[in-house]
């Protein structure tokens, strides 16, 4: 009996885990309340922890769930109503939806998550807000995990949700798949969210580990969901860069947590089926001719990715590439990774004098990469003192232990004379 | 749901526009409000006199203070305003997005607040 009991427990567990924000995506929509659903959610799991040894669990968890929180909820308004007039008329309207079945069939079930990933980053909602109102609602993440993930603390991020839930409910914000018209600016902030997560995982902004393994997973996760609910080229293209960068994840550091330069990895610690999937994907984007960003930024890393060693990367291609990408979207950042690769094909003068010019326009001066970049050129041109300046600058700039040790290192082999050049 | 729609543009960029962009702007506005009328979402809609007519009153202590111009100093200003009915906020926003000034200002759109009487 205890034994069964422990495995009914661990069953709830792992029904909590993989269907948990399903239902709470389902309930905000039958109840209209962010807030109102995760009580219900919290109340229909409790139920079932005290019901289902008895019972044994239902044939559709979910369903039972979402049965059961709806029914929780109303049972409680209709408590609080008798204090609270205003709930009077949300309860009537509960009352008369709750005779409705459930549909059942997967598509409205998972346009519910699409309901709720379009609500939470509604372009209504200040961007801080979107994200973390989508790692609480969406990953399930909790407010002291998004608050270490992004450098601040729980009670900002607690604050920043419940701002962005009284939006939602004030403004009314509704609970909502965008129409097809509506589509490519609301995408936009949705990629947009998943692509933050994924790069604070892939490199974190600071802190003593260069990746975040848990957030670049949620970010892949939110990705895959996008794809299979909305093939979108872009949402593709998203998945296909994420993938491509997360192969590498195990060769961009050493034992010790040391930060390894792509030219320097060992690809055959590469992961090939991640590769091969997001080649596939970065085709299938393409292929749409209605691809963005994104795609493009994959089909670098897709370049970077099939090339069997560093000296045989095809750079003409990847500077064709960033050339499309900056017509695409142009950023100063993109300009310095362009920059970054017509040294490799042109040679270190060449591609110093494009970050130079970039630096000039004052843009980049308090990024450390660009100025990691113009040393590392420096050094290669044996242009010392101008290399150790800008390596000391990056150094002053940096805030991740790693990417610091990195520099020291190369700070300290720099030759001792000046200039040899 | 009721949504108050601040038109925010710039006076000076009005002021000095040529009498055709002038005459073409006001007909833009009168093709919107025509519109917005006939589709039953309009509620009230009015544009204001330009900021220099603005008095702000303030009463501090019992005692009213009265200053010239408007509340504050922005490089836009608030120039008129429509109250609109829509399902919701973006409902609201499609109907804010096609006034004139959301190409040349901005449209600040503000739900209306409800208040339950017991």
């Amino acid at each position: 009996m205890a034994e069964s009991g422990v495995r009914l427990q661990l069953e709830v567990e792992s029904i909590y885990r993989s269907d948990s924000r399903r239902v709470l995506a389902t309930l905000i929509r039958l109840l209209g309340d962010f807030d109102l659903a995760e009580e219900a959610l919290h109340d229909a799991f409790a139920a079932a922890v005290e019901q289902w040894p008895a019972s044994g669990i239902p044939a559709n968890p979910r369903a039972w769930l979402v049965s059961a929180g709806r029914f929780k909820a109303i049972d409680a308004l209709r408590r609080r109503s008798r204090f609270d007039a205003s709930l009077g008329e949300l309860v009537i309207r509960l009352d008369r939806t709750a005779e409705e079945p459930v549909a059942w069939d997967g598509d409205g079930i998972e346009d519910d998550r699409l309901r709720l990933i379009f609500t939470c980053c509604h372009p209504a909602i200040v961007p801080d807000a979107q994200l973390a109102l989508t790692l609480r609602e969406i990953c399930g993440l909790t407010t002291e995990e998004i608050a270490h993930a992004f450098l601040t603390t729980p009670s900002t991020v607690a604050q920043r949700i419940v701002r962005a839930k009284a939006k939602i409910r004030d403004a009314r914000i509704p609970y909502q798949i965008p129409t097809r018209a509506e589509l490519p600016g609301r995408l936009d902030s949705v990629l947009h969210v998943v692509y933050l997560v994924f790069n604070e995982g892939y490199l974190a902004s600071s802190g003593t580990a260069i990746t975040r393994h848990d957030l670049s997973a949620e970010a892949i996760r939110l990705g895959r969901l996008l794809v299979e609910l909305l093939p979108e080229p872009e949402a593709i293209g998203l998945l296909a860069l994420m993938l491509l960068h997360e192969a590498r994840r195990s060769s961009r550091t050493d034992a010790s947590g040391e930060l390894i330069l792509l030219a320097e990895q060992d690809r055959a610690r590469w992961n090939r089926s991640q590769i091969e999937e997001g080649g596939r994907l970065v085709e299938q984007a393409l292929s749409s001719r209605r691809f963005g960003p994104y795609t493009l930024q994959a089909a670098i890393a897709a370049v970077h990715a099939e090339s069997p060693t560093a000296d045989q990367t095809d750079w003409h291609q990847i500077v064709g590439l960033y050339d499309v990408l900056i017509r695409a979207d142009p950023s100063a950042v993109i300009e310095l990774n362009r920059a970054a690769a017509v040294a490799m094909r042109d040679g270190p003068s060449a591609g110093l004098t494009l970050i130079e010019a970039l630096l000039a326009t004052g843009e980049l001066r308090e990024y450390h990469l660009a100025h990691s970049a113009s040393a590392d050129l420096c050094r290669r041109l044996g242009r010392t003192a101008e290399a150790r300046a800008h390596y000391q600058r990056a150094l002053s700039l940096a805030r991740l232990e790693p990417e610091r040790r990195f520099l020291q290192r190369r700070l300290d082999e720099l030759p001792a004379e000046e200039d040899t050049r | 749901m009721k949504y108050l729609c601040l038109i925010y543009d710039e006076e000076k960029k009005m002021s000095t526009m040529s009498k055709t962009d002038g005459d073409a702007f006001m007909g833009e506005y009168f093709a919107f409000t025509e519109d917005i009328r006939k589709s039953g979402k309009h509620i009230a809609g009015e544009a204001l006199q330009p900021v220099q007519t603005a008095t702000t009153v303030r009463i501090r202590n019992g005692k009213m203070s009265t200053t010239d111009g408007p509340f504050a100093e922005t490089k836009e200003q608030l120039g008129g305003f429509y109250m609109i009915d829509a399902k919701d906020l973006n409902e609201a926003l499609q109907i804010a997005g096609r006034i004139p000034s959301a190409k040349t200002g901005s449209i600040e759109v503000r739900p209306v607040m409800t208040f339950h009487n017991p």
